[in-house]
């Protein structure tokens, strides 16, 4: 700011109700201009509708044993697998592998013949390859992301490669034995 | 480069001998002499860049929820009425900040016409400001075709027909409007794009308004020009302050419909999706094109070889076009309404003139209104072109005084109000 030469002669008791008056405006300027702000940037958030389609229920029933599917949940798409025997093995036997991402097996899955997770390479989101049979499913026998390369194991583990974490598992609940709710 | 910047921060310092931006800002937003006398009618050119400013970055917002596109377009504002977050309070504040901003800029146009702003040296200053106002009416009725109500739609239809009034390519132009042979998607599609652009348009006529304003400095409620320091005070605190009251007031007005009367300016109608084949009983255009739809619908008979219907278009853009030239059918060269005895009578008569007219088009095109609005509309032409032409040599103007200082201080005139203005200049 610029010096003003008419505050110079001015008394010290004008220049503090000036300086409290600037403040007060000031500060009753801002509180207004935020609350202006607020409603704007609200409104980039989900919309009522979009957080209305934030749960998925997934039948299971016809998924047959070493079978994927992939669902669509909140706009991404979601991995169901009955895995087999052979996998739920293989998987348990790795949890003392050394892993990038620690978890067992067990923390993984609810039910052992069930994985759900989140398909999207944790690196930078590509959808990892390995839900259907001819798919290249990485040298863990579970997924492989054709993006940057990152070896996924049968629970879905990081295992070689880029990506920093497992894929996620999401929030999943047995509706009934044979019925999930995702979300 | 300027080694004696009165700057003291380094930062600005180096930034303002590069880009004299903050020299820039002190002189004409902080240091810029504004006449002392001024009311609060010279409150509403920045209230009306306020509203610009908040129907831009509203209009923003909105545009990330709406849907250019027949099928969406009406679903995508009832979505944003009912399921985007603070979508109610941003389209309110949308629609009703279109009404605010031709409250607001008709205030200040009138300001003009009462004060004389709008004569030598502010000629250019005021067509500028006409300029505005046309793309204003554009940027609006673009905007209110795009909920795609039958309002905005029959709205479309009727004014884009308008060009068909226009002699042998009158046809070919609609066509050329519309996209197709009706108003339909490729329509809506480019209302939309061009509703979107032209407030960056505005804002640039806008900033070679201010641009011209701050040459030629604002008028008074004297119309005399300032003569020295004696006559002005500084823009800030003075006018930051007083433009800041004036916001406020503004603010609690325009809230006051937001909040408790959002639909107060609209039409019911427009809460009913387009329908191409049922035009509604009464279309009727949003309040602030009401004077000129009546002016459109007053010509009822051909005027020799003009057809009634090219004759009303011609008239209706002619009552806005025909304020470019008002610096120069004005012939008083005594600004203010204020020293102007019969102007001063003449201004409130056209202003009534102006409203009647709005009154007018609000109502069926029969009867004693369509008498009311034929009279008005002469009466609105008469007004540029004999009454003010001829007042300018038969009115005789109160005696002006010698400096804005004057009236103020009891016609002491000379140093005396200098001496007492300097004085009052202390805050």
């Amino acid at each position: 700011m610029a010096d003003n030469p008419a505050s110079a002669d001015t008394d010290d008791e004008d220049a503090g109700r000036r300086d409290f008056l600037v403040l007060a405006a000031t500060a009753m300027g801002a509180i207004g201009a935020a609350s202006f702000v607020w409603p704007l940037i609200q409104s980039m958030n989900p919309s009522a509708e979009v957080l209305a389609l934030s749960t998925t229920e997934v039948d299971l029933e016809p998924i047959e044993s070493g079978q994927a599917i992939t669902i669509v949940w909140q706009g991404k798409p979601v991995f169901v697998r009955r895995r087999t025997a052979a996998e739920i093995a293989t998987a348990k036997k790795d949890d003392s592998a050394d892993l990038r991402d620690p978890q067992t097996d067990a923390e993984r899955a609810e039910k052992p013949e069930w994985l759900v997770l989140i398909g999207l390479c944790t690196h930078l989101g590509c959808i990892p390859l390995g839900q259907k049979a001819t798919d290249p499913k990485g040298e863990y026998g579970g997924w492989f992301c054709p993006c940057h390369g990152s070896h996924y194991d049968t629970s879905g583990r990081i295992r070689r490669g880029p990506a920093p974490t497992n894929l996620p598992v999401p929030p999943y609940a047995y509706l009934e034995d044979n019925k999930i709710l995702i979300g | 480069m300027s080694t004696d910047s009165q700057w003291k921060n380094p930062v600005i310092r180096w930034v303002d001998d590069r880009l004299p931006i903050f020299t820039y800002l002190d002189h004409e937003y902080q240091q810029f002499p504004m006449p002392k006398n001024l009311n609060y009618f010279w409150n509403f050119g920045a209230l009306a860049s306020i509203v610009l400013v908040v129907m831009v970055v509203t209009g923003i917002m909105l545009a990330m929820q709406y849907t250019p596109h027949v099928d969406y377009a009406f679903d995508s504002v009832e979505r944003i009425m009912r399921d985007v977050n603070y979508g109610w309070l941003l389209r309110y504040i949308h629609m009703n900040g279109g009404s605010m901003f031709f409250i607001v800029v008709y205030i200040h146009i009138f300001r003009g016409l009462y004060y004389g702003s709008y004569k030598a040296p502010r000629e250019l200053l005021w067509m500028l400001g006409v300029a505005i106002l046309l793309l204003m009416m554009a940027t609006a009725f673009l905007g209110y075709v795009l909920p795609w109500g039958q309002m905005s739609y029959w709205g479309a239809t009727v004014i884009t027909k308008m060009f068909s009034a226009i002699p042998f390519i009158g046809d070919w132009i609609v066509t050329l409007l519309w996209g197709g042979f009706s108003v339909d998607n490729a329509t809506l599609n480019r209302f939309f794009s061009l509703h979107y652009l032209m407030p960056f348009v505005l804002f640039g006529l806008v900033g070679m308004h201010v641009v011209a304003l701050h040459v030629t400095k604002s008028n008074n409620p004297d119309g005399v020009e300032m003569n020295g320091p004696q006559d002005s005070v500084p823009f800030h605190p003075y006018f930051t302050a007083k433009d800041a009251v004036g916001t406020g007031f503004f603010l609690i007005f325009f809230a006051y419909f937001v909040f408790f009367a959002p639909n107060f300016f609209g039409e019911a109608d427009n809460y009913i999706e387009a329908n191409p084949l049922q035009t509604p009983a009464h279309i009727v255009p949003e309040w602030y094109f009401l004077p000129f739809y009546a002016i459109l619908r007053s010509v009822t008979v051909d005027f020799w070889f003009i057809s009634a219907k090219l004759m009303g278009v011609i008239l209706m853009f002619g009552a806005t076009m025909i304020l470019f030239v008002l610096p120069w059918l004005d012939t008083s060269k005594v600004r203010s309404a204020r020293y102007r005895p019969i102007y001063k009578f003449v201004f409130w008569i056209f202003l009534a003139d102006c409203v009647m007219l709005g009154w007018v088009g609000g109502q069926l095109p029969e009867g004693i209104p369509l008498i009311m609005g034929q009279v008005g509309t002469v009466y609105y032409f008469a007004h540029f072109v004999i009454v003010l032409p001829v007042l300018g040599w038969i009115e005789k103007p109160l005696p002006l005084p010698t400096s804005i200082s004057e009236p103020v201080t009891g016609g002491g005139g000379g140093a005396a109000p200098g001496a007492t203005a300097a004085k009052m200049e202390k805050p």
